[in-house]
């Protein structure tokens, strides 16, 4: 390392020094959320970055699925980035924080393990905050035809004409 | 007179719905040279424009208009706008269904005879028998062209099935079968065969399965005695001081109040839409509602028992691949009080995609417990329970006049609380799902509880005597004898089977008998 880094790099450095104490799990810089290499960033413009970066988590903790990547769970709760919305998501991720705070934790992106993040949620799964996210993760997480093949399914057959000739009865361990 | 009809015309019959009652019906009458004209509050979507995704399917077909719940039953928490999975369009819901063509087993037109009396349940004997019904149930079969009927084929097993075949046999159940249903085998009546594509709930792209939008619509059309107005929402149902209906308002395309004039009106828009338009006619003739002097209009309410089974293995079943339901075991069919319960159900092989699956398996339900789950779909089989569920008189639709829908009217109240024989067979039909796939070697089962009703029928029941229901044995109104109720909210009981063949058989009969008593000048 020399004095002389490049702008880039001082900002990659800056930016992982902040996740650090958001527990290390997205890079979150000014106005973005992303993953440390770099394979996916999102935008925010309504929400603080720590808002969508712990979102994120909460969307994984709600509907943990260990084959899917963070951008996918981005991109599920992408759409309450918008002026509307902000105020009570930026409300309810307060509450989040609180109720890790209680727990003796800094934030609820500084909660190491899954199990405890989930009693957090537990503890406050009646909550229209809560009820919110989780049923929008329903179809904004599910939905997404990217998703599909992580699950093995393969959606629409009718352009392929049906699976009459492509394995419909293929099953061959009965 | 040929089709288009002028509104002030009086001679036609008005149709309200379009599906496998109101559908069939019209298409029927059509035939037999009578003039009708179909009010559909939906559009018009044919095998090209359905679509092979979930959720834009049901954007496209399914009906949201407000709806609001009340009772026990756990779809009024999950599910608390939406009552129903049916659909709004032309054709109705025979686009959504999945071709199961039952006829019902002839003890239950008499379920209240063949029951005994059961606490809390307002069962009664259909006016109508098996034996009477049987000729209607033939030409409804042929119609579809219904498999394993009248020398038809069945259709081939697909893995789901396989997997559900294989546990039904190991268990020692005997009726276990493709099933029969209204989606070919072979090349029939201008249709072609099934290509296992799947998505039989959004729509059958290739025309395999019957539906009344691309069948009987088309070809009553084609006579020129059938005028069908889509996008067409009917408000009141009108009468004269004599106590005959007279027309109907309702919102045209564009949100205009239309009437047009009726020799006689046919209810087929669901058990929902049918007693709420009759509630909505009310007149200072009929206080509390059209055809409602025994204050039996909206009561009795029928979804079926219903719930679900998945499974999951070790190895790949990919159930999704070919017919959504492709089988069914028939052996807890029948009725056998030893078993904790009266009636019966049926075990039919189902399959979500991964979009509805998430929405439906245990709806509300979070964690890892749940998408352990759905991690294992590649490997997951599943079945749907049906079965019949005891008539009460407080499971009802009402007016909501606190909630109005896009016409200012008020909406349709659902409310429904499980019979307790509801539950005991309900937990009956789970544990026998549960050990067909076990005997296959599941790793997992899952017992899913009810997904919006697919099966909504009673609230304008059948029956002898006019102070037990609406309408006598040819669905006629016991109060005002030009008007007709055509689809499944005239069912006395619910029998354990899917509707829509009973629905269609019914609306064949009340075709001819309409047709007969408008010649004899008795209508």
């Amino acid at each position: 390392m020399t004095d002389t880094l490049s702008r880039r790099t001082l900002t990659r450095r800056d930016l992982l020094a902040r996740s650090a104490a958001l527990g290390a799990t997205f890079v979150v810089g000014a106005g973005f959320v992303g993953a440390h290499n770099a394979a996916w960033a999102t935008e925010v413009k309504h929400l603080k970055p720590a808002t969508m970066a712990t979102l994120i988590q909460m969307a994984r903790d709600i509907y943990p699925h260990d084959r899917i990547g963070d951008e996918f769970y981005a991109i599920a709760v992408k759409g309450y980035d918008a002026e509307e919305a902000a105020p009570a998501v930026e409300a309810g991720v307060a509450a989040l924080d609180a109720a890790a705070q209680g727990k003796g934790h800094a934030s609820y992106l500084a909660v190491g393990w899954e199990r405890d993040r989930v009693d957090i949620l537990r503890s406050m799964e009646d909550s229209a905050f809560f009820q919110q996210i989780r049923g929008g993760l329903v179809t904004g997480l599910y939905n997404q035809k990217a998703v599909w093949p992580i699950f093995g399914y393969e959606g629409a057959s009718y352009e392929q004409g049906g699976y009459i000739d492509r394995g419909f009865n293929d099953i061959n361990w009965l | 007179m040929a089709a288009p009809f002028d509104l002030n015309d009086d001679s036609v019959v008005v149709v309200i719905g379009t599906g496998a009652g109101g559908g069939v019906l019209s298409n029927e009458l059509a035939q037999k040279g009578v003039s009708v004209v179909a009010l559909e509050a939906g559009g018009r979507y044919l095998p090209d424009d359905y679509v092979n995704d979930e959720w834009e399917s049901f954007g496209q077909l399914a009906w949201v208009d407000p709806r609001t719940t009340s009772g026990d039953w756990r779809v009024a928490k999950d599910f608390s706008g939406l009552p129903a999975w049916i659909v709004k369009a032309v054709g109705g819901a025979t686009t959504h269904w999945a071709g199961a063509s039952l006829r019902f087993q002839p003890h239950e037109w008499k379920a209240a005879t063949t029951y005994g009396p059961v606490q809390g349940a307002s069962l009664l004997d259909w006016p109508i028998d098996a034996e009477e019904m049987d000729p209607w149930y033939e030409k409804a079969e042929t119609k579809l062209g219904v498999t394993r009927t009248g020398g038809r084929e069945g259709l081939p097993g697909c893995n789901n099935y396989l997997v559900f075949e294989k546990g039904a046999k190991a268990l020692g159940y005997k009726d276990v079968h493709t099933g029969r249903m209204a989606i070919n085998a072979d090349w029939y009546d201008d249709r072609m065969a099934c290509q296992q594509t799947g998505f039989c709930f959004q729509g059958c792209k290739w025309g395999a399965k019957w539906s009344a939008a691309y069948t009987d619509i088309p070809r009553g059309e084609a006579t020129g005695n059938l005028e069908v107005r889509e996008r067409a929402h009917v408000a009141r149902i009108l009468h004269d001081d004599g106590g005959k209906v007279t027309g109907v308002e309702y919102f045209d395309a564009d949100g205009n109040l239309q009437m047009q004039k009726a020799r006689i009106v046919c209810v087929a828009g669901n058990s929902f839409e049918s007693p709420r338009l009759l509630l909505n006619s009310a007149s200072s003739m009929f206080p509390d509602g059209l055809a409602n002097t025994s204050g039996q209009v909206g009561r009795n309410y029928m979804r079926h028992m219903t719930g679900s089974v998945y499974a999951t293995f070790d190895q790949p079943v990919r159930m999704w691949r070919g017919t959504t339901m492709a089988g069914i075991i028939q052996d807890e069919a029948r009725h056998d009080p030893s078993r904790g319960f009266v009636g019966g159900y049926e075990m039919e092989t189902l399959s979500l995609g991964i979009p509805f699956m998430a929405a439906f398996l245990d709806p509300g339900a979070w964690g890892r417990e749940f998408t352990s789950a759905l991690d294992a779909y590649e490997n997951m089989a599943g079945m749907w329970l049906v079965g019949e569920d005891m008539p009460q008189e407080t499971n009802r639709v009402t007016l909501n006049h606190d909630v109005k829908d896009q016409w200012g009217l008020p909406v349709a109240n659902v409310h429904f609380d499980d019979h307790p024989n509801d539950v005991a067979m309900r937990n009956h039909a789970y544990d026998r799902g549960k050990a067909v796939y076990e005997a296959v070697g599941a790793t997992r089962t899952f017992p899913t509880p009810p997904y919006p009703s697919t099966h909504n029928l009673g609230t304008n029941r059948m029956s002898e005597n006019p102070r037990d229901g609406v309408v006598n044995r040819w669905g006629q109104t016991h109060d005002v004898s030009n008007l007709f109720v055509s689809d499944g909210s005239q069912f006395t009981t619910g029998a354990a089977e899917n509707p829509t063949l009973t629905i269609v058989a019914l609306a064949i009969r009340q075709a001819d008998h309409i047709a007969k008593q408008m010649s004899a000048g008795n209508l």
